[in-house]
């Protein structure tokens, strides 16, 4: 005999959001969810409340006033009556500068550090090992005074330039000075020139495009471009004759040519530095304080980048390369043509966040008086003008924005290259 | 970043508190001990000297403002500031006063919400040469690098100098006097400015100060003085009649010396209102009626804590000019004590 029952009535009665697994863990979820919202709600309330009390509204409007202060280097035309905002451009270029000078130095530091760490030479490997431990262990901002330091202190003055019998010369045939305001180095100039573009008008945002530079770039990206369409067309006629035909100097021509005609038009010479009254005047001035600051920060994150290197070769089985040797190819071609492009796999995902920290830890500038974003923005115009939310908030902003950017660009980058799984 | 966001941080979370704070007198009373602003180092107006004890002519008005409020000099908590903290640092009520040569200027008593007690010095921007440079006159100094310490007035009187005279210079921004003394030593830069006090005291650590000049021009108005936040009006009070009450014992002859004496009661009904021993002016501000006696005996009057400090026997070695009296031609004046 069968006993039918009616299948439970669904009901739901109001204890069930505690008692019943079903929800439970829902419900508590919303609980902690409303209570963070309260909490970011009350912080809202207290600091908008507080800087009202102080008379302080948050206001954006400081950034149109003008600045008042100068900037030594800028990539830009910037003077003292440009607005606060204008200035914070400034500074943020200065920032990509040292950013950008610093992720390509320690990169090729790293790489070749940690290569040599894994040499077979004992010198060689324990000289890397050394190097490794001492700038990875040391505070960054202890290496950026340091640099700067022995730069102020061991470097000669412009002043030691002058007269008769100087003090000090300048070197490599009188085109570079090195000094402890800086190094002077000769700068391009054209004669030819074609003009710059003024872009954005007269907004802060203003800047003006080299049409020179983009000239160069061009002629020699369609020239790069050429260069290894040759290539592949040598390539090619390898894989269906077994002959390689000489490639190099027709490659090296289609590079070289074009980029030497467009300078000879444009009338190509250097400007040299000289010494004229207190500073050098013309060429290219280094100033000290990125020097420190861009050196301190490419050996610092290349002892980090030289682990990674050496744990992504490392990573790679020893079979590999000896089923290398075993076809016959020789250690440094192995290196290129098998590990290192496996290695990549692995070393890509971990520089990402090393090329983040050298760009966040350039904010460290103002040690040694760079004027970066965090020294403009975040220091001259926060003093002056004592918005200190606003301009801290701003801040923080471009920094994420930056640091976004990077970890996009480089994800790209990784995907190129990460392991197809089949 | 990591930095920036705990920066954010603590400045949203010190207005709070800097806000919600109730009386700043009652705070440091509650608290025995004053939190006092000043420089990071000026030989002269703030600096630890080889005991480790604050002395300078900022830090004289720290100790008889804690005198005056609490009965003792030595209940001061001294804070270290660079030019760029100082202003955050009062704002979010880390210091109850700032004393550090900091220049009175419309934008920071009206925007910034402060509120200027008086002034302390009257100053003005100079600049410092090595005297081998052979320069004479500021408008010599076309194309040259100048050092300058970074968050100050004189950042701004600097640009706008170089602007009207049209001619060029390199700024080379730099956080604390210390840094700026190396990098000016070593060559760095050709010139440091700053104001005239403090270029004087600097010259005075150097190993050869003959070998520096101060060149002539000076370059702006520097009303040095101390300053506590904007609202605080019985707070602000206290800090500037203490000042004023220096002023005046210096004015009245009242020093450090003969205090004891004359404040058993003298024939001048001013002094004596002043030291406690007539009327209730201590009680009005929320003091104890010997106030202004404690704030003397601290460091003596204005021109004992002057003279001992910065004066021409000094190594600083700066004359009174208009740092003197109203009496002797200068600029120091102080509001009756009525």
């Amino acid at each position: 005999m069968t006993t039918l029952s009616d299948p439970p009535q669904e009901s739901f009665r109001l204890s069930q959001l505690i008692y019943d697994t079903r929800y439970r863990s829902m419900t508590i979820q919303i609980i902690a969810l409303i209570g963070f919202l309260l909490l970011l709600g009350w912080l809202f309330g207290n600091t908008a409340q507080n800087l009202a009390d102080l008379g302080k509204e948050p206001s954006f409007r400081f950034l149109s006033e003008p600045a008042g202060y100068d900037i030594n280097q800028r990539l830009l035309e910037y003077n003292s009556q440009d607005t606060h905002l204008r200035a914070a451009f400034v500074g943020l270029l200065n920032t990509l500068v040292v950013a950008l000078l610093g992720c390509i130095t320690a990169t090729i530091l790293g790489v070749a550090i940690g290569v040599l760490r894994l040499s077979s030479n004992w010198v060689v490997s324990k000289l890397m090992m050394i190097y490794v431990e001492t700038f990875r262990n040391v505070p960054v901002l202890l290496w950026i005074v340091f640099v700067m330091a022995i730069m102020i202190e061991t470097m000669p003055a412009p002043r030691a330039f002058k007269g008769e019998n100087p003090a000090s010369e300048m070197m490599l045939n009188d085109s570079v000075a090195v000094t402890n305001r800086g190094v002077y180095v000769p700068e391009p100039l054209f004669t030819n020139t074609l003009g710059d573009v003024h872009l954005f008008g007269a907004a802060s945002m203003r800047f003006d495009v080299s049409l020179d530079l983009l000239a160069l770039m061009l002629v020699l990206g369609a020239s790069l471009w050429g260069a290894s369409w040759f290539r592949k067309r040598a390539d090619k006629i390898q894989e269906l004759t077994g002959d390689r035909p000489k490639t190099w100097h027709v490659r090296l021509g289609l590079i070289v040519v074009p980029t030497a005609v467009l300078l000879y038009v444009l009338g190509f010479h250097l400007g040299y530095p000289e010494l004229k009254g207190f500073n050098f005047k013309g060429g290219t001035h280094f100033r000290n304080s990125l020097i420190a600051l861009w050196l301190a920060l490419s050996l610092y994150t290349a002892a980090f980048i030289a682990e990674i290197v050496r744990a992504g070769i490392m990573a790679i089985d020893h079979g590999q390369s000896e089923a290398a040797a075993a076809l016959g190819l020789r250690p440094n071609r192995t290196m290129k043509l098998v590990i290192l492009p496996q290695a990549l796999r692995v070393i890509v995902p971990p520089m990402i966040s090393n090329y983040l920290n050298l760009t966040k830890n350039s904010s460290l500038a103002i040690a040694v008086g760079y004027m970066d974003l965090t020294g403009t923005l975040m220091g001259i115009t926060l003093n002056q003008t004592g918005r200190e939310l606003e301009t801290v908030l701003l801040t923080m902003l471009i920094y994420l924005a930056i640091s976004l950017s990077i970890s996009a660009v480089m994800n790209m980058y990784n995907n190129r290259v990460k392991m197809v799984e089949r | 970043m990591k930095k920036t966001v705990l920066l954010g941080a603590l400045t949203v979370a010190g207005l709070a508190a800097g806000a919600a704070a109730a009386g700043t007198l009652d705070d440091v009373k509650a608290r025995g001990t004053l939190n006092c602003g000043v420089t990071t180092g000026l030989v002269g107006f703030a600096a630890p000297d080889a005991n480790g004890e604050w002395a300078g002519f900022d830090v004289s008005i720290c100790r008889a403002v804690a005198a005056a409020v609490l009965g003792d000099s030595k209940a001061v908590e001294f804070v270290p500031t660079t030019g760029k903290t100082r202003f955050t640092a009062l704002a979010s009520g880390e210091i109850d006063m700032l004393a550090r040569n900091t220049t009175w200027t419309f934008s920071r008593d009206v925007d910034l919400k402060f509120e200027f007690t008086g002034v302390n010095y009257y100053d003005g921007q100079g600049f410092m040469v090595p005297k081998d440079l052979g320069v004479s006159s500021a408008k010599e100094l076309d194309g040259a690098t100048v050092c300058i310490q970074t968050g100050t007035t004189t950042e701004l009187n600097l640009a706008d100098f170089f602007r009207a005279n049209n001619i060029s210079y390199e700024p080379v921004p730099i956080e604390t006097n210390a840094e700026a003394q190396q990098q000016y030593l070593a060559g760095a830069c050709d010139v440091y400015t700053t104001d005239a006090s403090g270029l004087a005291a600097t010259r005075a650590t150097f190993d050869d100060p003959a070998g520096h000049v101060l060149l002539p021009e000076i370059i702006s108005k520097e009303p040095l003085g101390p300053l506590v936040r904007h609202g605080d009006h019985e707070w602000g009070d206290v800090v500037r009649w203490t000042l004023n009450a220096l002023v005046s014992a210096e004015e009245l002859g009242v020093t450090s010396a003969n205090i004891a004496e004359v404040s058993a009661g003298s024939n001048n009904p001013e002094i004596n209102r002043l030291l406690g021993s007539e009327g209730t002016l201590g009680e009005m501000m929320g003091l104890d009626a010997d106030w202004a006696k404690s704030a003397i005996m601290a460091g003596g009057n204005y021109g004992e804590i002057f003279s001992s400090n910065i004066g021409e026997e000094t190594p600083v070695g700066l004359a009174r000019g208009l740092n003197a009296q109203w009496t002797n031609g200068g600029l120091l004046y102080s509001p009756p004590f009525r």
